[in-house]
């Protein structure tokens, strides 16, 4: 056994660093901070990375794919982390683009793998509904047949940034008399300009508005935009899932997160000294890095797994668990770190009375301006991708088999 | 032994329970956070109107001659409706000064204003760089003939848009930590010098930052004594430690309810997700966690008249603990109402969002962990 990186390794840590110091667009800054960032800036770096070849660097190499081992992935995920790079989205990425090189057709690989690669084509998720979150297959969108067409119709919910998005990936049932829940739904590719579908905001706690409803009202889908074979949906779905688990740890964006709050925690000060010398809180931040090391080791066992050839599995659910409950410890701390500056809010504040006009303005330092956003903003990772007590009762059937 | 409330205090209680549901509906609490006001002065003197603002006060200072448990009633019924009007500025921090330390004067002066709500004051006391702590001040009084020139900058001072007057910390000789030379004055916030810079906060209130330039004030706006002003400011700040217990009891209750309603109406699975063990053992934990702050915010401020160490041990002890149940419970509660949990449009994230922001009030979870174990 041996955690050492190899000498090419390292020599590939510091290509990849030179190309990000070369070529990461400066006007982004540093996008752990920023909250207002629209659809150009998440392409741009997407852009770049698509010209270079490394936009897909996990998919296989004759869909573009960098044929880089999962170490490799993994020294570019911590070298985009340090800079806070704005990481091309998950959900043409990570999620429908293997789903489409797996199991679509060539005409679907064709028509749909270069936009995901070039960052051109934005996709968004159109799983879960009003009354299926947990239970995802218990959804009651339809997709009826008529000629050569899907009809569908249905409401969707949660599906975000589908205000940007150009495509979708969604489920629908199309046999509403399967024996089981999970059988009779199907994957389709729909077009989000296709007519009938409607897109309505929902605003989150911190302000922002990054998921929204979507309502399908007699959407007429080409049957040639179904993935794979009818009612086989859910099998897709799983797939993707698996995947998008695998992304949800963080750790390279934890372990910039943690130097964040060392250096927040070394300029605010506690009675003359800097927070960080104080025992109690140097002691937490301490534990949520022991915590990042046990999971950022358990995430390379993993990605060894999958060097070996094995995908990723139920361990995942580990990863997603941990992550997320580091990534939320550790806006918490950095809350607390900020002290009573974490109070303002910041953002759209055009309300405020006395300075009609001005629409935003600083209060207290830099890095307290989205301490408390980020805190609320970040509960939701508990909750997405099967949320945390799904992901338990996953490991509770598959690995403890009760 | 006596955990019983007076007639009189039930009474005050059943009135602002209607009072709260009448103006606290959630869409209407809503739109006056975003409103330009962000707070509603017919509210205020509605509760003027009450007697609410005259409660703790005594009845030789034109009030109504309760305490601090009267107030702990109302802060709970706050609690519950997210309530933003300046109660705890005004009535516990300002009153307490007054009432505590406060000249016949001043009483004379401001009390009476404050009962018949006209006069809603801010307590300007943090400062940036001095966390928590009420000694660590960088603003100035500096005599000058008669007078007091005021110069300096403190932060986050909540309910400062909506203030007459100010309370202001401030130091009057000595170095910046110094225990010594602090003293406290009120200050119009109309006078000259005075600078405000005015937004909401996450959970619902407005703040400003509050620039004094060169503010003179006359000898008169001195409250008690000059110089030796930290005993008294931690004596009130605990008082209004404890009444904000008491607002997070109410909101914890709340937020607790709303998620074992919750989970008893959403089904998933075919069934309600209040029937998953793995959440009910975790709405107990919630309860629990609520009860035993209860139990804290019960015992700090049955102590705020007790001699100074007992008072400082009981309050240390229910802002701890609090601080903990407040992060636990408004965290369960998100988590256990899934993505509705992160909408702005369901209640359950403003209490989250209260809750969170009542840790860093007035001392943290660490702060007062830490005072604790100095007295021990
Ligand atoms: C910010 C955000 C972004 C999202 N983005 C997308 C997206 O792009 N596309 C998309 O399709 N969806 C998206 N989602 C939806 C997300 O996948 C669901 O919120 C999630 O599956 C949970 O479903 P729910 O919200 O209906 O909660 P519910 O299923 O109602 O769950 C409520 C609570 O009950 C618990 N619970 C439910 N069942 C069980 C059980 N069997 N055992 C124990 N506990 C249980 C849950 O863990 C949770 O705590 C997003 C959600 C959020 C909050
Ligand atoms: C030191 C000691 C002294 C004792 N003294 C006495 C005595 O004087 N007289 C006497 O009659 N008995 C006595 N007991 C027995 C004691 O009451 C039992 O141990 C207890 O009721 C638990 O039963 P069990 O050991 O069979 O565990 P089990 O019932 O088998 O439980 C095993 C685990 O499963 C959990 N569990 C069980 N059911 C549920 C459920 N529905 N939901 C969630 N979790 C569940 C339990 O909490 C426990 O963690 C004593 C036990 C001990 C250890």
């Amino acid at each position: 056994m041996n955690l050492e990186f190899t000498p090419e390794e390292v020599a590939f840590r510091e290509e990849v660093r030179n190309f990000i110091e070369a070529n990461y667009p400066k006007h982004l800054g540093d996008t752990g901070l920023r909250e207002d960032l629209a659809r150009e800036d998440f392409v741009a770096w997407h852009k770049v990375l698509g010209e270079k070849g490394w936009s897909v660097p996990a998919w296989p190499e004759q869909y573009g794919g960098t044929g880089w081992t999962p170490t490799q992935r993994y020294i570019w995920s911590e070298e985009n982390a340090r800079v806070n790079a704005l990481m091309p989205l998950p959900f043409g990425v990570s999620m429908v683009g293997p789903v489409i090189y797996t199991f679509g057709n060539e005409e679907q690989k064709a028509q749909h793998l270069p936009g995901i690669r070039s960052g051109e084509t934005w996709w968004c998720q159109g799983y879960s509904e009003p009354g299926a979150g947990s239970d995802l297959a218990s959804l009651k969108t339809t997709a009826v047949r008529d000629g050569d067409h899907y009809v569908i119709n249905g409401q969707k919910t949660w599906t975000t940034l589908a205000q940007y998005a150009d495509w979708g990936f969604f489920l629908c049932r199309t046999d509403p008399d399967a024996a089981k829940p999970q059988e009779g739904i199907s994957f389709i590719l729909l077009d989000m300009n296709t007519p009938g579908v409607e897109v309505r905001p929902i605003k989150l706690i911190d302000g922002g508005y990054e998921v929204n409803e979507t309502w399908l009202t007699d959407v007429r889908v080409p049957v040639e935009n179904l993935v794979g074979e009818e009612n086989k949906g859910w099998t897709y779905a799983k797939f993707l899932l698996a995947h998008e688990r695998s992304g949800i740890a963080g750790v390279a964006r934890s372990k910039r997160g943690v130097e964040k709050l060392r250096e927040i925690a070394g300029s605010e000060m506690l009675d003359g000294e800097p927070l960080m010398s104080d025992l109690d809180f140097a002691r937490k931040v301490s534990q949520l890095e022991i915590d990042l090391a046990a999971l950022e080791i358990t995430e390379l066992r993993t990605l060894a797994g999958e060097q070996a050839g094995k995908g990723p599995g139920p361990e995942s659910s580990i990863l997603k668990i941990k992550g997320t409950e580091i990534q939320q410890r550790l806006t918490e701390l950095t809350l607390e770190a900020v002290g009573s500056y974490g109070t303002p809010l910041y953002g759209n504040i055009a309300n405020v009375p006395g300075d009609a006009g001005s629409n935003q303005y600083p209060i207290g330092p830099d890095y307290a301006q989205h301490a408390a956003s980020t805190y609320f903003n970040m509960r939701k990772t508990s909750i997405y991708g099967g949320s945390n007590e799904i992901q338990r009762n996953i490991i509770t059937k598959m690995i403890l088999g009760l | 032994m006596d955990f019983n409330f007076t007639e009189e205090q039930d009474m005050v209680r059943d009135g602002l329970t209607r009072m709260v549901r009448e103006n606290y509906d959630w869409d209407t609490r809503r739109g006056v956070v975003a409103s330009e006001a962000g707070w509603r002065p017919e509210v205020w003197a509605q509760l003027a109107e009450l007697g609410i603002l005259g409660m703790p006060f005594s009845e030789d200072d034109g009030g109504f001659g309760g305490g601090a448990v009267d107030s702990m009633v109302v802060m709970e019924e706050f609690g519950k409706g997210l309530v933003v009007e300046p109660f705890v500025p005004t009535v516990v921090c300002a009153g307490g000064f007054l009432k505590h330390a406060g000249t016949a004067a001043q009483k004379e002066e401001h009390i009476g204003a404050i009962v018949d709500g006209s006069r809603v004051f801010a307590f300007a006391y943090a400062e940036p760089r001095g966390r928590y702590d009420y000694a660590n001040l960088e603003t100035t009084a500096k005599k000058s003939g008669g007078d007091y020139v005021l110069n300096g900058h403190k932060s986050v001072v909540i309910g400062a848009p909506w203030a007459s007057h100010l309370i202001v910390t401030a130091r009057t000789s000595g170095e910046r930590t110094d225990k010594q030379g602090i003293s406290v004055f009120v200050v119009d916030k109309s006078a000259d010098g005075v600078v405000t810079r005015d937004y909401p906060t996450v959970d619902g209130r407005h703040a400003s930052e509050v620039y004094f330039e060169n503010v003179s004030v006359p000898a008169e706006a001195l409250i008690g004594e000059e110089g030796n002003a930290l005993p008294l400011i931690e004596r009130v700040t605990d008082e209004a430690i404890a009444a904000q217990c008491a607002e997070a009891c109410g909101a914890m209750k709340v937020a607790h309810t709303m998620t074992v309603e919750y989970s008893r109406q959403r089904k998933q699975f075919g069934v309600p997700i209040g029937k998953f063990q793995v959440l009910q053992h975790r709405m107990v934990d919630m309860y629990t966690e609520y009860e035993q702050s209860v139990s804290l915010t019960y015992l700090a401020t049955l102590r705020l008249d007790a001699d100074e160490r007992t008072r400082k041990l009981a309050v240390s002890a229910a802002k701890v603990r609090l601080g903990q149940a407040a992060h636990h419970i408004g965290q369960e509660a998100i988590q256990i109402h899934g993505g509705m949990g992160m909408t702005d449009e369901l209640a359950i994230g403003a209490y989250f969002k209260r809750l969170t922001i009542f840790d860093s009030e007035f001392g943290n979870v660490d702060h007062h962990m830490k005072r604790h174990i100095a007295l021990s």
